[in-house]
């Protein structure tokens, strides 16, 4: 418990320092970037990693929030906070009636449902001209403000989304170490059993799914203030990929595990530009890499080491 | 306390059960024997809701609970534990039983997440009796442990426990004893009487005639998927079918 706090404390302040000796500069786009992949990373890794139920269609929601955000403050003029809630709001209630049917299904049936989520919803971005500006975008989304003050700077804009992804950082780390958290975890371990310890799989499951598509919600009304310019192409198949990728590599079942997994797959590519078109390749090969040698993903490295060393003793439980 | 009346089911054109009606009397312990492939175990999935039956009722004190879901049923204080052991194996021990606890806790997404004042100390609650269940079965020192790594036996005890957090009115055991050495199945014996002591009723699927003939007070017999026999132990011993069926005909 004590270590969990220090842990996230110097998660902080690694956050909260982190800018600085970058004096602005082009990598602190990028960790904002990094910053609103975390919060993502985050929700589908409560969904897939804690659940055990899989997403492909995780674009749709934070495209949802993007694209509700946008064109609530644009064309609507609603001031960004409340059409941020409003939207999030929104796409939970989405995410929960669809939750039922879709959650019914298991496996690579899931996948199939959510994949289909995701490109209906792109499609329906790249159809409805009048609102959203179809395959061109949509400009002109104002920057977030609070109290006078713009986010209209990259530092500015790191610690609006880095405040954003340390809170949910820090409530996901309490809700995954709690009853609710026990019972996910059971529900992915053996549905069954779970069942029949009277724990109601089917709502637990729309539950974490309606949490998930939340936090994504957020995550896109984010995105849309900070580059005030959104088009359907940032939220495709091609995204959600991305993001199960992240949780792959980060690990699965690991809140700080999301965050790793984000920063590697938000950084790789702008080291790795040559990749441009094929990275979806890339992706897919490290994603068949790590699930064969690494199931647990980046974080699990220590846990793997351990058990390695004859020494080590067997302590599991370590679900931070 | 529990009771079946008419029990059938088929799976597709396989009748795996017909006709079975028995009662489960509060605080007894019922025996369900039979050779493989009687449907005992079937009857146990039935019972707890796993499979909806194909014909006949589950009544639990009174309540037809046919059409309830198990997590219905578990709520009602009907509980199992499996033949298979079905723990949660990467968590810890102590976590295992916690979830046990799900049913008598309340704290939801919203109090989980932000860490209400009453959710910290429901919490500390189900961790204490937690503790307190895995005394009961004998294995406190395990609490740390990831629940996958037990033995078979540490294993089995660990699903008593979980089950017991229930609170259970109704614990039905599928072949506690299967994959236990001699002591342990003599441990357990001890264990299911002094769960029995706490007035709670059990009912077990079991081929350990020696376990089933010591503990229990009413066995039920199934074979080919019908009742061939109920009684006590002693009725169950002479009687001629019991024994033409698992030894066969002269």
């Amino acid at each position: 418990m004590k270590s969990d706090k220090l842990k996230f404390l110097v998660f902080c302040l690694v956050v909260l320092v982190a800018p600085l000796p970058l004096g602005g500069s082009y990598l602190t786009n990028v960790l904002i970037f990094v910053g609103i992949n975390s919060i993502l990373a985050l929700g589908l890794n409560l969904l897939l990693g804690y659940a055990g139920q899989i997403s492909l269609g995780q674009a749709a929601f934070f495209g949802l929030g993007a694209y509700g955000s946008g064109v609530l403050t644009t064309v609507y003029s609603f001031n960004p906070w409340v059409a941020m809630v409003v939207v999030a709001l929104c796409v939970a209630a989405f995410a929960f009636a669809i939750g039922f049917p879709v959650l019914r299904l298991k496996g690579h049936y899931l996948a199939m449902a959510t994949l289909g989520v995701g490109v209906i919803a792109n499609i329906a971005f790249n159809e409805t001209v009048d609102l959203t500006g179809g395959p061109s975008g949509l400009s002109g989304i104002p920057n977030l403000s609070l109290g006078g003050v713009i986010f209209d700077t990259d530092l500015r804009n790191y610690y609006l989304v880095w405040g954003f992804a340390l809170v949910m950082i820090l409530l996901s780390l309490n809700l995954v170490n709690s009853r609710f958290g026990r019972a996910l975890r059971a529900i992915h371990d053996s549905e069954v059993a779970a069942r029949v310890m009277g724990v109601n799989a089917r709502l637990m499951k729309v539950q974490v799914f309606t949490l998930s598509a939340f936090i994504s919600a957020i995550a896109g009304s984010l995105y849309c203030h900070v580059m005030t310019f959104i088009s359907p192409t940032s939220f495709g198949f091609h995204t959600s990929v991305e993001l199960l990728t992240m949780i792959v590599i980060g690990g699965l079942g690991s809140v700080y595990g999301s965050i790793l997994g984000a920063l590697l797959l938000t950084m790789l590519p702008e080291l790795l530009r040559t990749f441009h078109d094929y990275d979806i390749i890339v992706y897919g090969l490290l994603l068949i890499v790590m699930t064969i040698y690494m199931p647990g993903g980046l974080v699990g490295i220590p846990a793997a080491l351990r058990r390695l060393l004859p020494a080590g003793k067997a302590k599991g439980g370590a679900n931070a | 306390m529990l009771d079946l009346t008419g029990i059938g089911k088929r799976f597709g054109g396989l009748i795996a059960l017909q006709g079975i009606s028995f009662k489960v009397g509060k605080g007894s312990i019922t025996g369900i024997i039979g050779p493989n492939g009687a449907g005992k175990t079937t009857l146990f999935n039935i019972a707890t809701g796993i499979y909806p039956p194909s014909a006949g009722a589950v009544v639990l004190e009174g309540k037809d609970i046919s059409k309830l879901p198990p997590e219905g049923r578990a709520r009602l204080g009907l509980v199992r534990t499996f033949q298979n052991i079905e723990l949660f194996g990467k968590m810890t021990v102590l976590e295992n039983v916690m979830v046990g606890l799900h049913t008598r806790s309340k704290s939801g997404l919203f109090a989980c997440s932000f860490r209400m004042p009453w959710q910290m100390s429901e919490e500390r609650r189900i961790r204490d009796r937690g503790r307190e269940l895995l005394e009961f079965v004998g294995i406190p020192e395990l609490e740390d442990v990831q629940a996958g790594t037990l033995s078979f036996g540490k294993g089995r005890l660990l699903e008593i426990a979980r089950a017991m957090a229930l609170e259970p009115k109704l614990l039905l055991m599928d072949e506690p004893a299967a994959g236990l050495n001699s002591s342990e199945t003599a441990e357990l014996a001890e264990l299911i009487k002094k769960i029995r002591d706490l007035g709670i009723t059990v009912a077990l699927v079991e081929h350990d005639m020696d376990l089933v003939m010591d503990i229990c007070d009413q066995l039920v017999v199934l074979n080919l998927g019908t009742m061939l026999a109920e009684g006590t132990p002693r009725e169950i011993q002479d009687n001629q079918a019991v024994i033409t069926a698992y030894l066969g005909e002269e």
